[in-house]
């Protein structure tokens, strides 16, 4: 592996993430819009259950939109990267296609966590109480997550030539793995067939894992739907599997 | 040995022979030069060359090393750059590279030096904070030759070099790129459409429709189309056209006015001319094969100038505009 072009991958990235400044701030006014437009509104209709809130269930789940926003939109700039020639810099240089996938997943994974992390810091608005292990289990699974979606980002975008496939991208892809990944409603509440395609997204378990952190002990309908092993084993087996396929992805010639 | 070995090379795309059957040699040191029409099939030699495209057959060596096989080696040997810049506009020059001197692992305690170096180099170094969006596309071009060399590598390819650029930049580039073997140790393979920029090439491919047409120096080469001509004015045309034939026994005849010869060296003609007719000489003028003439010689078609790039840039800003509004 070359450590010295997956750290300059990542610093362009992180570097770029910094100067844009408009993107840092819809990355975080995007979740406080979900938590305290829709959330407080949802809350009128839904009454606590088990001892959580309703606003208090999402929260797992507008951190996972976060992470899902911000790590598809690191790797799909894949995309722009080749439409604006610089995917060749990185491709004609001595550098292992494996060492471009984990540069740029870990490039997402930086950048998702820090948005991650902000947005956690509103968890004592909403009447939540998180200890220090607490805190420090979500961001280990935010890391995680960041970068199995980065890692899923990078897969998809090595299929797609332009970003005219972006809004594709955003209304077929992304937006479905939001809904469907139990960050609005529980999968066990969902019909059959949605429930069936929820298990195959990789944030389903994310969200999971952040329920059982965030509110160990809900009960009923707002309680995680699957063991916190199998969701982080989930997690991890399909981080290889995307570093796998996109590292493959990568390598194919004309 | 040289440093460039091709050995008939095959490229398809579906049904499109892009390169077809080419084989040459380029000799270490030398700049070469890779002239056709757009659709020649340049860009795709370069790119299988630089191990981005694996050739249908034939194979390919840089520095001894396999274009299929070895391609981790030959990305070492060599830098580029490309028809379209690859620049990061949203990096400042120096941004640019720093990034390219990691990705190429050069050494800690050599990198900032060397990315200074090449800033200088290129007259930029009083701009290396600026984002490359502000450069000019010359700046731009030299930034990606300077950025090219900053691994050291053996062979430099420049993909259409002067595309899109104005007059003065494309001189001021071909100063610049005409000194790079001695002062960076060196070869250069450049492809061009524009067929008088060749001229400061050691050795010359023409290609077209993935042919290799005819090679050689430019000098070989316009021997292809004949000698010179001369073109001369006197006070009696007719008399001297006969003196003329007698006593440098070349063809010449009279047209429009003027005496009109065909020699091989021109230049050393020109002095017997004046000293045979003397006084009645009123003009010379003598004029020289381009390889121009060359390729329409061998074509029997004029080399297309297209205003590539032009439409190049406003698809870019057409792109940078959809990108910024969705
Ligand atoms: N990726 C590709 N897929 C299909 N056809 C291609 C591809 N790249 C190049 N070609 C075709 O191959 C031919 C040679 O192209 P190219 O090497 O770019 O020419 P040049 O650089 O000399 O202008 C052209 O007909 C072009 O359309
Ligand atoms: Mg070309």
């Amino acid at each position: 592996m070359e450590f010295n072009a997956i750290y300059v991958i990542v610093a362009r990235e992180f570097k770029k993430f910094v100067r844009e400044k408009s993107r840092l701030i819809s990355a975080i006014a995007r979740p406080l819009v979900w938590l305290f437009l829709v959330g407080a509104g949802m809350s009128r209709l839904v009454a606590p259950v088990g001892g959580v809130s309703y606003m208090q269930f999402i929260f797992p789940g507008i951190l996972g939109m976060t992470i899902l926003f911000s790590s598809m939109f690191s790797s799909i700039s894949i995309i722009w990267d080749k439409e604006f020639g610089f995917m060749k810099e990185i491709l004609v240089a001595p550098v292992s296609r494996f060492s471009i996938v984990i540069g740029k997943a870990l490039s997402g994974t930086i950048i998702s966590t820090i948005q991650a992390v902000i947005v956690l810091a509103l968890f004592p608005f909403l009447g939540l109480k998180l200890g220090i292990l607490n805190i420090i289990g979500v961001i280990l699974i935010c890391t995680t997550v960041s970068f199995s979606i980065s890692a899923f980002g990078i897969v998809l975008a090595t299929f797609y030539e332009s970003y005219e496939s972006f809004s594709v991208i955003m209304n077929f892809i992304i937006m479905p793995m939001f809904f469907l990944s139990g960050a609005m409603y529980p999968v066990k509440l969902l019909p059959e067939i949605l429930k069936f395609v929820a298990k195959l997204n990789p944030l389903t378990y994310g969200v999971d894992a952040l329920k059982h952190v965030i509110s160990p002990l809900a009960t009923g309908p707002m309680s995680p739907d699957f063991n916190v092993f199998v969701d982080i084993g989930v997690i991890i087996a399909m981080s290889v599997v995307f570093v796998l396929i996109g590292g493959k992805a990568f390598e194919r010639k004309g | 040995m040289p440093i460039i070995k091709v050995e008939n090379l095959i490229k398809k795309f579906g049904n499109v022979t892009a390169v077809n059957d080419v084989s040459f040699n380029v000799e270490e040191g030398t700049i070469f030069g890779f002239l056709g029409p757009n659709g020649a099939g340049k860009t795709t030699t370069i790119n299988i060359l630089c191990a981005l495209l694996s050739p249908t057959s034939g194979r390919a060596f840089i520095d001894g090393h396999d274009c299929a096989k070895e391609s981790a080696l030959v990305r070492k040997s060599i830098g580029i750059v490309f028809q379209d810049t690859t620049l990061d506009k949203d990096l400042t020059a120096e941004e640019n590279l720093i990034f390219h001197a990691y990705l190429y692992n050069v050494e800690k305690s050599e990198r900032q030096k060397r990315v200074d170096d090449a800033l200088k180099f290129v007259d930029l170094f009083s701009r290396k904070d600026d984002l490359v969006k502000k450069f000019s596309g010359g700046m731009k071009r030299k930034l990606e030759v300077a950025r090219g060399l900053i691994h050291r590598p053996k062979v430099l390819f420049l993909d259409e070099p002067t595309l899109g650029l104005d007059p003065q930049s494309r001189t001021n580039l071909w100063e610049f790129i005409i000194e790079l073997p001695k002062k960076h140790n060196v070869t250069i393979f450049m492809t061009t459409h524009y067929m008088e920029e060749a001229e400061v090439c050691n050795d010359i491919a023409i290609i077209d429709n993935g042919k290799i047409i005819a090679s050689g120096s430019p000098a070989e080469l316009k021997k292809i189309v004949g000698g010179d001509v001369i073109y001369l004015k006197t006070k009696d045309n007719l008399k001297a056209v006969d003196e003329v034939k007698k006593v440098l026994n070349v063809d010449a005849s009279v047209k429009d006015g003027e005496i009109f010869i065909s020699t091989i060296k021109g230049d050393a003609c020109i002095p017997e001319l004046i000293r045979t007719l003397g006084d009645s000489v009123l003009s010379v003028r003598l004029q020289r094969p381009t390889l121009n003439d060359v390729f329409l010689k061998l074509t029997g078609k004029e080399i297309r100038e297209e205003g590539g790039s032009g439409s190049d840039t406003i698809k870019e800003d057409v792109r940078a505009y959809r990108r910024r509004h969705s």
